[in-house]
């Protein structure tokens, strides 16, 4: 029997997957498929203070090997979060689960945060700092150390929940992104989010996302965030959640091998709405044809000897 | 909402550019007309969805137009090979919503769903009228079928060169109760304006999964936010905001 448990900051997953933030709704849509109980545990949709409707449609565009997205972070804001998905997950899903939370200043971040931290649900806070900051000309905290620092204190000054930090890729430096994170104070880092991108669409000659640009996610983008996940791996004392283009068990193996402690899946889920299940069956299979006994034991593999 | 492995059964053009391809499995995820199928196709990213034009016991047909890379690859599929769908997706027309006689007005590739809805309303007992808006007269298809179901036809052509020259909104009756639009946009617009009567329209929006999960194919409308593939793609009337 091989073992797939791993441990992030003192809680023990069945298993390193994780369905990613914004690609799993708060499970409803899934739970009506399979029984997502066998998922290590899943991270709901992006969380703000306010309800926001996000960005005008076209939101989606095709690319290959992936897909752009420019959603805009639509969701019915943190009191209804908690008032009327949390109860209802609960009826479903009975692990603790990830709250993914974004925000538009730092008060924004500590607020919602601070909402979240009491709920008994909620096992780790996964705090976004891909969005724009409105008090500093729409940067987002996430490509300025600096401010993902404040963020990152702000929230652990209202947590007691373990803080995971999900960090952008659309930076030239993330390991300097990653510790000052680690500095401030974070349980973890996860990444990485979507790169920005783009398609113009032939027949119309314009851009096909309404908001022009938007991020692009699923398989084309592994290897980008497998060599993000090496780096910060080597640079940060605390655990890693690896993610980007992960769609098989074989992709989870390589995401620990690079120094993932649990793994997250994102677009893989829209084109396969078994995409989790499928992987979390398959990973017995792969570990045993790479004599892989225990998991955790590979995590960071590809660094050592 | 159900996955499954479907076998083509025929996949023949109906005009230039426009193809009838039957699938084979499981029909049982299909409950109201105007619902969608999502189809992966072998080397591209995203599922495409196509309305689900009839179906039975065994069979779904789909009508779909060579626009682009899936579509294309789909004209090019043959008779015996699989392909991976999810069936049963979104809300479809509320037959019991319509009117004891009730307009079907479809545009291009937007008729489809309405000879589904049509043989249902037929079967609930409603009176139907169709009328089926193409560009040109090389463009229609499905009018033989609509009218061996009984409906009275009316079709419409831009260019005149069939029928009522115009747009579907120059080829309404005087008289009926209730009406189901699907449609490009600018139609679906035109119908709202024209249309006395309370009605169901059927929209389209790019989609990431079809599913209700990525808030890709999100729009307000009057009773609240709705997900296009899951709250609709049909709508009522009453609720639209443009
Ligand atoms: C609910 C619904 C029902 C539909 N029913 C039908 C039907 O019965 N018959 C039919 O011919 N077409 C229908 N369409 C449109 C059909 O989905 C597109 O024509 C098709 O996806 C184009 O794919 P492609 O690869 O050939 O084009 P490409 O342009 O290469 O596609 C690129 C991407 O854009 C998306 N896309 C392109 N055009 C559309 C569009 N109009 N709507 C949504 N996504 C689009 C594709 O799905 C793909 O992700 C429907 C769309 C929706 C949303
Ligand atoms: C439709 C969609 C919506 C997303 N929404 C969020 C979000 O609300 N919060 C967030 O932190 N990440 C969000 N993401 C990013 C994913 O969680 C993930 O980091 C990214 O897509 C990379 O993984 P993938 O390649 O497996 O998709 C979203 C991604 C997609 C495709
Ligand atoms: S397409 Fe994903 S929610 Fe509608």
């Amino acid at each position: 029997m091989v073992d797939t448990k791993v441990t992030l900051s003192g809680i023990v997953l069945d298993n390193p997957v994780i369905p990613a933030s914004g690609t799993f709704g708060y499970g409803k849509e899934f739970a009506a498929l399979y029984d997502i109980n066998c998922l290590g545990t899943f991270s709901f949709k992006g969380t703000t203070r306010e309800a926001r409707f996000g960005n005008p449609t076209p939101r989606i565009a095709e690319c290959n090997a992936g897909m752009i997205n420019a959603v805009g972070l639509q969701n019915p804001g943190v009191e209804a979060v908690i008032a009327r998905e949390l109860p209802v997950m609960k009826e479903f899903f009975h692990k603790p689960v990830m709250a993914n939370v974004s925000g538009f200043s730092v008060e924004d971040y500590a607020y919602t945060c601070a909402l979240l931290d009491k709920e008994e649900q909620v096992g780790w806070l996964e705090v976004n700092i891909s969005c724009p900051n409105v008090h500093n000309g729409g940067m987002s905290f996430g490509v300025d150390p600096r401010a993902a620092a404040e963020v990152t204190a702000a929230v652990k000054a209202v947590t007691t929940k373990p803080v995971y930090m999900k960090l952008s890729p659309n930076v030239t430096d993330i390991v300097s992104i990653a510790r000052a994170c680690e500095e401030a104070g974070a349980d973890g880092i996860s990444l990485i989010n979507t790169l920005l991108g783009m398609r113009i669409d032939l027949r119309t000659k314009k851009p096909v996302i309404a908001n022009k640009m938007g991020g692009f996610s699923g398989s084309a983008i592994l290897p980008v965030a497998l060599r993000m996940v090496y780096q910060v791996y080597e640079a940060v004392q605390i655990p890693v959640i690896g993610m980007g283009g992960v769609s098989s068990a074989e992709d989870v193996i390589e995401m620990m091998l690079a120094g993932a402690t649990a793994v997250e899946v994102g677009a893989a889920n829209l084109v396969n709405p078994y995409a989790c299940r499928d992987i979390i069956a398959d990973l017995p299979r792969v570990m045993e044809q790479y004599r892989i006994n225990n998991l955790t034991e590979i995590i960071g593999g590809a660094h050592h000897g | 909402m159900k996955q499954g492995i479907y076998t083509i059964g025929h996949n023949r053009p109906l005009t230039a550019d426009v193809w009838e391809m039957t699938l084979l499995g499981d029909t049982t995820p299909i409950t109201a007309p105007g619902q969608f199928i999502n189809i992966k196709l072998e080397g591209l990213f995203l599922r495409r969805p196509i309305s689900v034009c009839d179906w039975d016991g065994e069979k779904l047909t789909i009508i779909y137009k060579v626009v682009g890379r899936g579509t294309a690859q789909m004209s090019r599929m043959a008779p015996g090979e699989k392909l991976d769908v999810l069936a049963g997706l979104g809300n479809g027309f509320d037959v019991q919503k319509c009117g004891e006689h009730t307009l079907v007005i479809g545009g291009g590739v937007g008729v489809p769903p309405l000879y589904g809805l049509a043989k249902a309303l037929l079967a609930a007992g409603k009176k139907v009228t169709a009328v089926l808006g193409f560009n040109t007269a090389g463009e229609i298809f499905y009018e033989n079928e609509f009218k061996a179901l009984g409906v009275d036809t009316v079709v419409t052509t831009v260019d005149g060169s069939y029928g009522v020259k115009g747009f579907v909104t120059h080829g309404l009756p005087e008289r009926y109760d209730y009406y189901c639009a699907c449609g490009p946009l600018p139609m679906l617009k035109a119908v709202y304006n024209a249309a006395p009567t309370s009605g169901l329209l059927s929209f389209e929006e790019r989609m990431g999964c079809g599913f209700g999960a990525c808030m890709g194919c999100s729009c307000e409308t009057k009773y609240g936010n709705k997900r296009i593939c899951v709250d609709g793609p049909v709508l009522e009337k009453e609720e639209i905001i443009w």
